[in-house]
């Protein structure tokens, strides 16, 4: 009772970040439900595991095999749901990525456990655990709570919620499953990865980044913000619905399939402030967002607001730089 | 190939005051304008070149009310040959409800590919496309950005973090939940949508599929929502415009930037 599960993601044989985020939360969810703390990695070698990861869990199930050098969808989906009917866990947590997209929903059908997807928070109410989710692209929070649970449930979690705790004093027993045979053969087959951020400019290194969103509204506009960044000294970058439309190449685009930037200040210009943008720019020094909309996600985040037009800001930013 | 193609009608919230209904579990949504999910768009434009470039047929399908047949017409008039709805017979339903509910009404259908958005703008939860290809036994991916048809699979190209694209090979038949900017969805004009009255638009009530009541019953449930905290947010600049750029100059050399 009260045993969580965490699916540990890799790649490019190093651990990943959220699922230290994950890890942690799931620390203090396991001291508080009194349970035990179980991660499973899949890899062709687990190597990479930090040394002090495996005090972070009281149990360490550690899968090798060569199809988990990159991520196999059917091994993967296969190996946990069998640990899943085995455990019982009372909370299964992965992270809301493109992976745990994948997987999430599927491990839901195949093991029958109700999903929350995409969460923020998570709360208990006794043993019972319920999330906090966005809707409407973060104009709206919801609290989500399961029907029956009574078997246990799984939840996806979006990257950056939780912070990584220093260290979990767990005491990390090994259980390695060295041959993972029987596993079904693969509806995929992983071919190669391809870097798409490369480019003529390069926004993570610019002091300033005038970043125009979707609220530019067409692609002839944009060369007056191209004007505007000149005059500032700064570079423009983008949110995804620009390089989406073909407005500009995507080595322009901040954010989660984007990059992360670290500008002084960061002025962001018809940008909703989706958190797949805004954790693009968490390393930012001071972000001022203009936008129409004074209920616009992105003022939550944003240092400095401005209800406004962006041609009219813009323009009137040339004007007074002009004086 | 023969295709299928999930959409969702959702409301428009940009500049909108969201209002809480109320149960306080939902939005009041009179008044609000609806637009295909963002998502779907792109997955009825990438089945349409699909079946322009190697033949085939697509159908696409949609869980809602007669509103929301609005999406099917955009579907049909953007190339696609049929339509079917699925009506909610007022229930409330969740992700995992809506993928079996599609799962039993395309059962027996030939079929290559199924295509989904990555997620719906509304509820953002990402969990339709993948549950049905699971519900189905089809091999699937999320967030694909990329298709290239082989003998018997498709080549694909999942968008993961950080600009990096993972190229795939995976097996048909298959669902592939679609990332936004794989293609440039055509436009269609209130004329071409007219013109697709013509098509099929067959109507299927959920509790006409054999759907058990343990099948309809929902796995999740909204406690309650509320509107985003409004302390902690930005400091508002106000003035008319001129004073606006003065503030955010003299911000900016504040933060060390040369301007
Ligand atoms: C797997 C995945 C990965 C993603 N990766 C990224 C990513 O890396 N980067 C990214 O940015 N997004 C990403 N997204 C998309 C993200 O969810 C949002 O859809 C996107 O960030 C929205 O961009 P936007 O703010 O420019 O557009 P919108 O959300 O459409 O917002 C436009 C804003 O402009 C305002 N506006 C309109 N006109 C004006 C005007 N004239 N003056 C002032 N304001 C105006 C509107 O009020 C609105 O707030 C990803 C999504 C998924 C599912």
């Amino acid at each position: 009772m009260g045993d969580i599960l965490v699916f540990v993601e890799h790649r490019s044989v190093s651990l990943r970040e959220v699922s230290l985020q994950i890890i942690s939360k799931a620390d203090e969810l396991a001291t508080k439900l009194a349970g035990r703390l179980t991660a499973v990695v899949l890899a062709a070698k687990a190597d990479f595991l930090p040394s002090d990861f495996s005090s972070r869990a009281d149990r360490l199930i550690v899968v090798e095999d060569e199809r988990f050098s990159d991520f196999d969808f059917t091994a993967a989906a296969e190996v946990i749901s069998k640990i899943i009917k085995e455990q019982s866990p009372h909370l299964v947590m992965m992270g809301h990525t493109p992976w745990g997209m994948d997987l999430g929903p599927a491990l839901s059908v195949r093991t029958g456990l109700p999903l929350s997807t995409d969460c923020v928070d998570i709360t208990l109410d006794g043993t019972r655990v319920k999330t906090v989710r966005q809707l409407y692209g973060g104009k709206l929070f919801a609290r989500v709570s399961f029907r029956d649970d009574s078997k246990g449930c799984i939840i996806t979690v979006r990257p950056g919620s939780f912070p990584v705790a220093a260290s979990c004093g767990r005491k990390g027993e090994l259980v390695r499953i060295e041959n993972a045979a029987n596993l079904p053969a693969s509806s995929s087959r992983f071919i190669e990865y391809l870097d798409t951020g490369a480019g003529e400019i390069d926004i993570t290194q610019a002091e300033l980044l005038v970043s125009i969103g979707r609220g530019v509204g067409e692609k002839e506009r944009i060369e007056e913000i191209r004007e505007l960044a000149g005059l500032l000294g700064g570079v423009v970058s983008c949110s995804r619905p620009v390089v989406d439309r073909g407005w500009l190449p995507k080595y322009h685009q901040v954010g989660t399939s984007g990059k992360s930037v670290k500008p002084k200040v960061y002025l962001a210009l018809g940008i909703s402030g989706a958190f797949q943008h805004v954790a693009g720019i968490a390393g930012a020094g001071t972000v001022i967002a203009v936008n129409k909309d004074k209920k616009a996600p992105i003022f939550r985040v944003a240092d400095y607001g401005v209800v406004e037009d962006l041609f009219a800001f813009s323009d009137a930013l040339k004007e007074e730089l002009g004086k | 190939m023969d295709i299928i193609v999930c959409v969702k009608r959702v409301p428009f919230t940009q500049e909108v005051d969201l209002e809480i209904d109320k149960s306080g579990k939902s939005i009041v949504t009179d008044g609000l304008a609806y637009v295909i999910n963002d998502w779907d768009g792109y997955a009825v434009e990438e089945a349409i070149l699909l079946k322009e470039r190697i033949g085939g047929n697509v159908i696409a399908v949609t869980v809602g009310s007669e509103d929301d047949e609005e999406v099917l017409r955009r579907a049909l008039a953007m190339g696609a040959d049929r339509a079917i709805r699925i009506d909610t017979c007022g229930r409330s339903l969740d992700g995992l409800v809506v993928a079996k509910a599609v799962a039993a009404a395309i059962k027996g259908f030939p079929l290559d590919l199924v295509l989904t958005g990555v997620q719906a703008d509304d509820d953002n939860q990402a969990v339709v496309g993948i549950m049905l290809a699971e519900i189905m036994g089809l091999s699937h991916a999320a967030v694909v950005r990329g298709i290239e048809p082989e003998e018997g699979s498709l080549k694909v190209r999942v968008e993961l973090e950080g600009g990096i694209d993972e190229i795939r090979q995976v097996k048909l038949p298959a669902l592939l939940t679609i990332q936004s900017g794989i293609n440039e969805p055509r436009y269609v004009s209130v004329m071409g949508i007219r013109k697709a009255a013509k098509k099929e638009l067959k109507v299927i009530g959920i509790d006409e599929l054999g759907l058990s009541e343990a099948d309809l019953a929902l796995a999740t449930e909204i406690e309650e929502v509320y509107l985003p905290p409004e302390t902690g947010g930005a400091e508002m600049l106000s003035g008319d415009p001129s004073k606006l750029a003065r503030a955010v100059i003299e911000i900016m050399r504040r933060k060390g930037v040369a301007v």
